[in-house]
């Protein structure tokens, strides 16, 4: 039983790490309807920016929310610059773009920082909370954060004028012209939260897996089945879906099949997503009139 | 193909014996001249194991020194280090480049199991030495069968053995956990540690978890080890994973025996990032010095160690063990070329390179020694055991087979 | 039209007499031009031609390749037989795969085959199939001789018995995609509503469609794994599907043609990037993709029919 719940607890903390990718991959979705591919490189980058003004003597939380800052000025000028000339063109003139967003960043990360893992500093403490054995600090802390991104979020786009005018330049980008909002720098705004978003993770991300260029390269396949699975357009969905694949993950790998086929596991997951309940757990279904 | 396994070793055992007399003149194979010897060598500058690449940045920094120097036998060495992705069709199609196109007079130190077992026959059936391979496959030292093969890395196998026979003389009433890398490297050390335990492996080792290189954590394999019940684990990790089992062994409160395999040994890229205070008590087998352990700050082959980092490969990171282990393969074969004197065949390489006595690195261990002889081609066979002390790896007992 | 037979005709003859005139290493190479050639059409045909994006093709140049080598190294099935099987696997495995994807649109088709394409190595190396696939130790094979005494070497012949195969597909590729079958292709790609309403089969075309790419895909990864002598998992990554993706790209969507120019691109361009920077090849790739996107989306085929039209008034 011990086991079983030390299992469980350590899916949640990996889950905490695919729900915060997942929301970011949400979040473009949500701006855009289209899947970024290679937002996990752009989260790993984004980390390495964080690194280097920490090694170069900022305090944690400082370099933390200038980061944030960069990344987001990062993903609005991602969109306006690389994806704006093929968003009119076809879907696959899209991937294409993701596919080659991704592999520059990656050849580029690993040729400015090399290729040797760095250890990247956590702002928790290092003791677990009442010495328990299942969670760090830092894996609760790095869950607490993601709640607190995704509330905020909610509450953004609930509640203040700017998240309106986002969802109806993604959701009817003519009529949301005709009402006078920027459907393109809604996107472009859209991009920037994704990226600030993609580097929160990033930075929780690290302290549990060490900072390399390949970091990601692991999680972002889970992060594509956890959207997945909680639904494309809902972030509450995400970040559930994140703790679900993590503790399935966990509990498949170690019951039934053993950790050899937890790639596979991620794959039958997603097709079967994809094929038997498209929208997820929560999101809405859309209906497209022909 | 059976003549020349047969044939093969009684030719080197000859050669051997008439080896003085061929001293007199200057031979050459393709790839060497009276200025140069050209050497070719495959590495994953790019891909998953990227990290690896820096052990040919290291090692054709270490040629340019012995250039800068005169070379050997007043002959410069040419590297011509080629990135092959860690994709084993490239590694074939580089390969042959090297040999075909580039006449490189052997291979140098090619990284990766796999992408040596795709160049493997290729390079046998060519006749060109496949000269301290990178990887510790036991396959590699197997004069028989390859007789033109050699590899570098003190046997994965050997490795294992060596923790079973601690295990048996210090531990033998224990219970065995194995956390593994999922590939060659892995299954190889696995099959040592269960070779050298014998009969008792079965009743010992009472669970066994692998991952992938592809996983972002091993959190769920420790935290079914750890309920196994074991009181000894044998963490068989690659320097980022083992790190992450370190850690996380010290946090779910378990403290077995703690057995880490030398490829993640170094103190500044796994036990620093993992926690000192977590690896305190950590026992592993070494073979060469680790740059960032205090005791060798006044050791005089560390020091022409760093002197030489820092003149020749600025970039390099010291902590990396992976650069002292290329530093030590490079002079190794500094070594081999030297005793070929002006016959560069390839065959007399090959001689030379199964000729080796006593050679003790200025990187390695006291008491180390690199023998091979002709039916012998497994350069390390001894290595110290160690433990972690918090602050550095500690020798205790004498070199072990 | 006779200009092009006679270009095309002048081309196998250059291809048939390249082997004597460059070195064996080269012929290797080009041997490896053939094969992607071959790959590349396979891809051509579904993502270019049907629409169907997928970004895990490596996973049936996989296939194709392990069944090579299992029949070879196992079953000691002579290499020329393997080529069919693997073939008809992959028809298999594809059409199988392409049922499920008939669900899936663009980037969610794109999404699970980038999982099929990251998932495969893993589950090569799975214990319970080592005994088939060698695990990661992989499966060495050995490149057949020239039959009868002719007087090649291995590496000559295989490239010759490869040119022979490539033609074959190439004819075979030429007269289902100039015919109905492509027009209904294409027809589904552009709109499938509007296809269905004309009477096209859109959930037949789509899944054949997705059997025959794999099927082309299959039998460059046998030939792929005789070549090169070795199958591996860790052969097979996602890196590899990428670099299928960028074939298609550089070479010219919708076009067969462009199959070849892409197949020398993905040969050569990572060795001279290689010379240019060690970190470089993939920051090349992923520069070439974009750039490729934005001012040659026909890519180089695309680029060879612009010029003919205004050179040839």
């Amino acid at each position: 039983m011990e086991a079983f719940l030390a299992q469980v607890l350590s899916g949640l903390a990996t889950g905490g790490i695919y729900a915060s990718v997942a929301l970011a991959l949400v979040m473009i979705h949500q701006a855009t309807h289209l899947v970024n591919f290679a937002q996990g490189e752009m989260a790993m980058f984004s980390t390495y920016i964080a690194w280097s003004l920490i090694h170069a003597g900022m305090p944690y939380w400082a370099a933390f929310f200038l980061t944030i800052a960069i990344s987001f000025a990062g993903g609005v000028v991602i969109e306006r610059v690389i994806i704006r000339p093929v968003e009119k063109g076809s879907v696959l003139s899209v991937v294409v773009v993701f596919i080659g967003l991704l592999v520059i960043l990656n050849a580029v990360a690993g040729w400015i920082y090399s290729f040797t893992v760095k250890p990247f500093p956590s702002p928790f403490p290092a003791e677990p909370l009442f010495g328990n054995h299942y969670l760090s600090s830092h894996g609760l802390g790095a869950i607490a954060i993601t709640l607190m991104v995704v509330l905020s979020l909610w509450a953004f786009f609930r509640f203040t004028p700017l998240g309106l005018a986002m969802r109806a330049a993604a959701q009817n980008p003519a009529s949301a012209r005709l009402v006078g909002i920027r459907v393109g720098w809604m996107k472009a705004l859209g991009w920037g939260l994704a990226a600030a978003i993609g580097a929160i993770a990033g930075m929780m991300v690290a302290p549990i897996v060490y900072l390399d260029p390949n970091m990601m390269a692991g999680i972002l396949l889970y992060a594509f089945a956890a959207a997945l699975l909680g639904g494309i357009d809902s972030p509450f969905g995400a970040v559930v879906g994140g703790f679900i694949v993590g503790v399935l993950e966990n509990l498949v790998g170690t019951y039934v099949i053993g950790n050899e086929l937890k790639l596979t596991v991620a794959l039958v997951l997603i097709i079967g997503v994809l094929i038997v309940k498209p929208s997820g757990l929560f999101g809405r279904t859309v209906v497209q009139r022909v | 193909m059976t003549a020349s396994k047969t044939w093969a070793p009684v030719a080197f055992a000859f050669a051997l014996a008439v080896a003085p007399g061929a001293f007199a003149q200057k031979k050459y194979d393709p790839g060497a001249s009276d200025t140069e010897i050209r050497i070719g060598q495959t590495m994953p500058y790019s891909g998953p194991a990227s990290a690896y690449g820096t052990i040919g940045r290291v090692e054709a920094a270490y040629f340019q020194k012995i250039n800068d120097e005169g070379g050997i036998n007043g002959r410069k060495i040419k590297l011509l280090s080629v990135d092959d992705g860690y994709s084993p069709p490239k590694t074939v199609e580089m390969t042959r480049k090297l040999v075909e196109q580039d006449e490189v007079l052997f291979m140098f130190q090619p990284l990766g199991t796999a992408a040596n077992s795709a160049i493997h026959k290729y390079l046998n059936t060519k006749k060109v030495p496949h000269l301290l391979v990178a990887s510790g496959a036991t396959k590699w030292a197997d004069p028989r069968n390859f007789p033109w093969t050699m590899g570098w890395n003190p046997s994965y196998q050997t490795e294992g053995r060596i923790y079973a026979k601690d295990i048996l003389a210090n531990h033998s009433s224990g219970k065995i956990a194995v956390l593994y890398q999922n590939d060659d490297y892995g299954k190889d050390l696995l099959k040592g540690l269960k070779d050298g335990l014998g009969d008792k492996a079965a009743k010992m080792i009472v669970a066994e978890a692998s991952y992938e290189v592809s996983d972002p954590t091993v959190d769920s394999q420790i935290v079914s080890l750890k309920g196994s019940g074991a009181d000894i684990f044998v963490n068989i990790a690659t320097p980022k994973f083992a790190a992450l089992a370190i850690r996380k062994v010290y946090d779910v409160g378990w403290r077995p025996v703690h057995y880490l395999n030398n490829v993640s040994l170094s103190v500044g890229s796994v036990l620093t990032p993992a926690g000192l205070e977590k690896s305190v008590g950590l026992i592993t087998t070494a073979y060469l010095k680790d740059a960032t352990d205090a005791q060798y700050a006044n050791d005089p082959g560390m020091k022409d160690y760093l002197a030489f980092m820092k003149k020749y490969y600025p970039d390099g990171n010291i902590a990396d063990s992976s650069n002292t282990y290329g530093y030590s393969a490079a002079q190794a074969l500094v070594q081999i070329l030297k005793q070929c004197g002006d016959n560069l065949t390839r065959e007399n390489v090959m001689r030379q390179a199964a000729n080796l006595k006593n050679l003790q690195l200025p990187l390695g261990r006291p008491g180390v020694l690199i023998n091979t002889t002709p039916t012998d081609f497994q350069m390390f066979k001894s290595m110290q055991l160690q433990r972690f002390d918090g602050k550095q790896w500690v020798g205790f007992g004498d070199a072990v087979q | 039209m006779r200009r092009k037979n006679i270009a095309l005709a002048v081309l196998l003859v250059v291809a048939c007499a390249l082997p004597f005139l460059v070195s064996n290493f080269r012929v290797f190479q080009l041997t490896m031009v053939l094969i992607y050639a071959i790959v590349l059409l396979g891809l051509n045909m579904l993502t270019g031609y049907n629409g169907q994006i997928s970004l895990g093709h490596g996973a049936f140049y996989a296939i194709g390749a392990y069944t090579a080598a299992i029949l070879m190294d196992r079953f000691g099935v002579p290499y020329w037989l393997t080529i069919p099987v693997a073939g008809a696997v992959c028809l298999a495995a594809g059409f199988l795969f392409g049922l499920p994807a008939l669900r899936l649109e663009g980037l969610y088709l794109a999404l699970a085959t980038f999982a099929l394409g990251v998932a495969l190595p893993q589950l090569m190396k799975y214990k319970h199939l080592e005994h088939w696939t060698g695990g990661v130790q992989g499966i060495v094979i050995v490149k057949p001789d020239a039959p009868f005494g002719i007087p090649l070497n291995a590496d000559q012949w295989l490239y010759f018995f490869s040119l022979a195969l490539t033609v074959v597909m190439f004819i075979l590729a030429v007269n289902l995609l100039r015919g109905r079958i492509g027009r209904a292709m294409v027809a589904i790609r552009d709109h499938p509503i509007a296809a269905g309403a004309m009477g096209v089969n859109v959930a037949m075309y789509k899944s054949l469609t997705f059997g025959v790419s794999a099927m082309y895909t299959g039998i460059g990864g046998a030939l792929g794994a005789i070549a090169v002598q070795f199958v591996a998992p860790d052969s097979f990554n996602v890196f590899l599907s990428i670099a299928f993706l960028v074939g298609i790209v550089v070479g010219g969507l919708a076009s067969i043609e462009g199959a070849i120019f892409g197949a020398i691109f993905i040969q050569f361009v990572p060795n001279l990037a290689d010379q240019i920077s060690k970190a470089a090849p993939w920051a090349i790739y992923g520069i070439f993709l974009i750039a490729f996107m934005y001012l040659l989306p026909g890519g180089i085929a695309g680029l060879i029919k612009a010029l003919r039209r205004r050179y040839d008034r």
